[in-house]
């Protein structure tokens, strides 16, 4: 492989990864606050239809956008009232609403399947997308990949360096004691779980408007579950799960760039390969061998390897508040 | 500040938790909240603190009557409370515990860290406390938790703190230098609501004590005018014990059930877990002896015990009983009458979703007793009969996590085969009521009495002197050989334990 394919195959990976990123956002900012949810995968094909559907009806992109943010929040605020206020089981919830929301888009999608609409303009940014190789990888894309860069970085900064940050992870882990805190528990939850649906919704939209243009019968299916994985592979960390998006997008783009090179192979091979090998990446990254790994390390590198490769997940995740 | 409560009604369906109850707490004065377990203490504390809002009754502070429906609304008035089991994140660092839910500015502020981290060790040391702000709090001691807790609390500058159970889970050393924090704290001006079961706790801390029993209060006593006691610790103590339970509570006996025939033999035994690695002197526990662990907690303790239930194999050395046990596997020591209840009722000694019935018809099949399908109206049979023969608080369907702690002690003891040889205890009456911890001992005893050998550790040396035929104490990487329990006293054991082997 020449340097120019290899720029070409991961400025298409950055791309490709954009609305997972979104997504892995999203949800890793729902899950900090100690809910899951899990719809979505549902809701990135819900919203991503509405977006494309709206921007179609409008004209304009930014409607588009606006509509799927809604969606996602809509469905981000019935996982929220059925969590936190009827406190019912987070993965039903969840998963019922995953696949009622699948159908959904294809019932009400059905009028927009192989319709041309609206996209987002290219917008290379003068300068920058000049410098060798990381303006062709980073800065020759368009809007919403510049956003989500912005996203990553706002929601790493807010987490762990803000006040706010601070509050919504304690909600997350020990809910009791950020309410003894005067922390208003309830309230930060639906806040942040239906902020984060927000940002799943716009990771539809950022699919039917952008880098999987148009709508067809479950255009996006499968995406959401992947971010639900990466959040997880992340350490429910903004800037390790935007990695493993990344990681996604690369073995995405790997596949049809082997797609082309090797013609033999039936085309569902590389559409499921992704997949597979995320699995497998999630299977050796994670799990006992590292902790023990860590705790050879010398003294001085393993808090560091500690705080950064070991995440256990909130520990008040999926748990309903109990006030007593 | 002063704080009054005036006539606080809260009921919990049938349950009259607090009836009546007024309590009036000084500044300046550490008043102490005295009851049994389930006595309504923590429900007049999480009254105050904004936990759970009142039926009726009135707070007044500094006079002035209050609106705490809300923790926020505590703290914004001035109250803090050290809750029993720490409110903390163990997953954040102590600097992030610190800062998190700090009053003021909006959520998208910057973190000061740098500055929160001056202020944190500026009231660390004022209170004596050596804790490092960077350090994960999941890594603390409940001791290292409680003194973070603290710190933060006089941070929110509190004015009346509220300390519920505070002593139960940590060391000796810890409670001193937490008493001592304490005294400062009201010398400074700060009144302090001292809640405990713990007569010896309270008459060693409190000015002042309120007794409650079945959420009523039972009277009140002065114990200190300007620090000193006005009169023998004795007299104060059987004083507020028949307050607390109304008649007057006999210790058990002291006689032995000890048999001169050793039961099991440990020699030569070294332990390890890759945290800590222990020599065992040698070690013959004889039929019908109770032998006390004492040492602060994880001097290895653990590992004796678990050695002994076939968890640990030893690195070296022999487990005699009956048979050589010696690697044996873990079936081996259950069928050698081996029993082990660990401190963690919970996670490790009973299953919290399972009911009291269920319970015993597991242990049937596990004792490959059963059938295939579960003999529900035994399963029941056997269920009542513990209740009525151990005095569980409770029904054969209530599930093991809704009982109190004394009771799910009773339970586990409950589900104790008939026939043993050994039993293993760690903590046996922590967070217990005073009843409920005699209670347990009475059944212990009858055990030892049909030659059932009984190891147990436990924090609290009153326990250890009282109970033990011998005591082993466990200090700094050394187990010393076991002592007669007679040639000991509270004091010496303290020092043995602190270090010095020949005190």
């Amino acid at each position: 492989m020449k340097l120019e394919e290899l720029v070409i195959l991961i400025a298409t990976a950055v791309a490709a990864a954009t609305p997972l990123v979104f997504a892995v956002i999203g949800e890793t900012i729902t899950e900090r606050a100690g809910i899951v949810n899990l719809s979505a995968d549902g809701t990135i094909l819900l919203a991503g239809m509405a977006g494309f559907g709206a921007a179609r009806a409008t004209d304009s992109i930014w409607v588009g956008f606006l509509a799927a943010a809604l969606v996602g929040a809509a469905v981000a605020a019935i996982v929220a009232y059925g969590a936190i206020t009827l406190k019912q089981s987070q993965i039903a919830i969840g998963f019922i609403l995953a696949l009622l929301c699948a159908d959904l888009s294809s019932f009400l999608g059905a009028p927009l399947v192989l319709q041309p609409g609206p996209q987002v303009p290219a917008l290379p940014i003068p300068g920058l997308a000049d410098v060798p190789i990381i303006g062709r990888i980073f800065f020759s894309s368009d809007g919403m990949v510049y956003a989500s860069y912005l996203v990553i970085g706002l929601a790493w900064l807010y987490l762990y360096r803000m006040r706010g940050g601070l509050a919504l992870r304690a909600v997350g882990e020990q809910p009791a004691a950020a309410f003894a805190r005067g922390v208003p528990v309830v309230r930060l939850r639906y806040l942040y779980t239906i902020l984060g649906g927000a940002l799943i919704g716009i990771a539809g939209a950022a699919f039917t408007l952008d880098m999987k243009t148009g709508w067809t019968y479950r255009h996006t299916a499968g995406y959401g579950w992947i971010a639900l994985a990466i959040v997880i592979f992340g350490g429910w960390n903004p800037l390790r799960g935007a990695m493993g998006a990344y990681l996604f997008g690369f073995l995405e783009a790997l596949a049809s760039f082997a797609q082309s090179r090797v013609p033999g192979v039936p085309t569902q091979v590389f559409a499921v390969l992704p997949f597979v090998l995320m699995i497998l990446v999630l299977a050796a990254t994670s799990g006992e061998w590292l902790t023990r790994l860590i705790q050879r390390a010398p003294p001085a590198l393993r808090r560091l390897l500690s705080a950064n490769l070991n995440a256990p997940a909130p520990a008040g995740l999926g748990k309903a508040f109990e006030q007593d | 500040m002063l704080v009054e409560l005036r006539h606080i009604h809260k009921r919990f369906g049938a349950v009259h938790a607090n009836n009546d109850v007024s309590l009036t707490a000084r500044p300046g004065r550490v008043h102490g909240l005295l009851g049994e377990n389930g006595a309504g203490k923590s429900t007049l504390a999480k009254i105050l603190t904004g936990f759970i809002t009142r039926d009726s009754g009135d707070i007044l502070l500094d006079g002035k009557p209050a609106r705490i429906s809300t923790p926020a609304d505590a703290t914004a008035a001035g109250i803090g409370m050290l809750h029993q089991d720490p409110l903390d994140v163990p997953a954040m660092t102590a600097l992030d515990n610190f800062m998190a839910g700090m009053p003021g500015r909006s959520p998208v502020t910057v973190l000061r860290g740098a500055a929160a981290e001056k202020r944190f060790r500026e009231i660390a040391a004022g209170l004596g406390f050596k804790l490092d702000p960077r350090d994960r709090v999941g890594d603390f001691t409940v001791g290292e938790r409680q003194q973070l807790e603290v710190i933060r609390l006089m941070a929110l500058g509190v004015r009346t703190l509220i300390l519920d159970e505070p002593t139960t889970g940590i060391s000796a050393a810890q409670k001193d230098q937490l008493f001592e924090a304490v005294r400062q704290m009201a010398r400074e001006g700060r009144s302090i609501i001292f809640v405990s079961h713990k007569l010896e706790d309270v008459c060693a801390l409190c000015d002042e004590v309120t007794v409650m029993r079945r959420g009523e209060v039972m009277g009140g006593r002065v114990l200190r005018e300007e620090g000193r006691l006005l009169d023998t610790p004795a007299r104060i103590s059987s004083d507020l014990v028949t307050l607390m339970f109304g008649r007057e509570l006999a210790s058990p006996s002291r006689e032995t059930h000890r048999q001169e025939q050793p039961a099991f033999t440990l020699s030569g035994v070294v332990l390890d877990d890759r945290r800590l690695r222990i020599a065992l002197p040698e070690i013959a526990i004889r039929r019908g002896e109770i032998i006390g662990l004492a040492g602060l907690e994880g001097s290895g303790q653990r590992l004796l015990l678990q050695h002994c239930a076939g968890l640990l194999p030893a690195t070296a050395g022999r487990l005699l009983g009956r048979t050589d046990l010696t690697h044996k596997p873990h079936k081996a020591y259950l069928r050698a009458g081996i029993m082990y209840l660990p401190a963690d009722r919970l996670k490790e000694g009973l299953i919290g979703g399972l009911t009291l019935q269920e319970h015993v018809a597991l242990r049937r099949s596990v004792a490959g007793k059963a059938g295939t399908f579960v003999n529900r109206a035994s399963a029941l049979d056997g269920a009542e009969k513990a209740i009525t023969a151990l005095n569980i608080r409770g029904r054969p369907d209530s599930r093991v996590e809704r009982l109190s702690g004394g009771n799910q002690q009773r339970a586990q003891l409950a589900l104790m085969p008939a026939q043993l040889d050994l039993i293993l205890m760690e903590h046996p009456t922590r967070g217990l009521d005073v009843e409920s911890a005699m209670w347990v001992w009475k059944l212990l005893r009858e055990r030892c009495a049909s030659g059932t050998s009984i190891l147990f550790a436990s924090a609290d040396l009153d326990e250890i002197m009282q109970y033990s035929d011998r005591v082993i104490v466990f200090s700094g990487g050394q187990v010393a050989p076991p002592v007669e329990a007679n040639a000991l006293d509270v004091d010496r054991l303290g020092r043995r334990i602190g270090g010095q082997m020949d005190a």
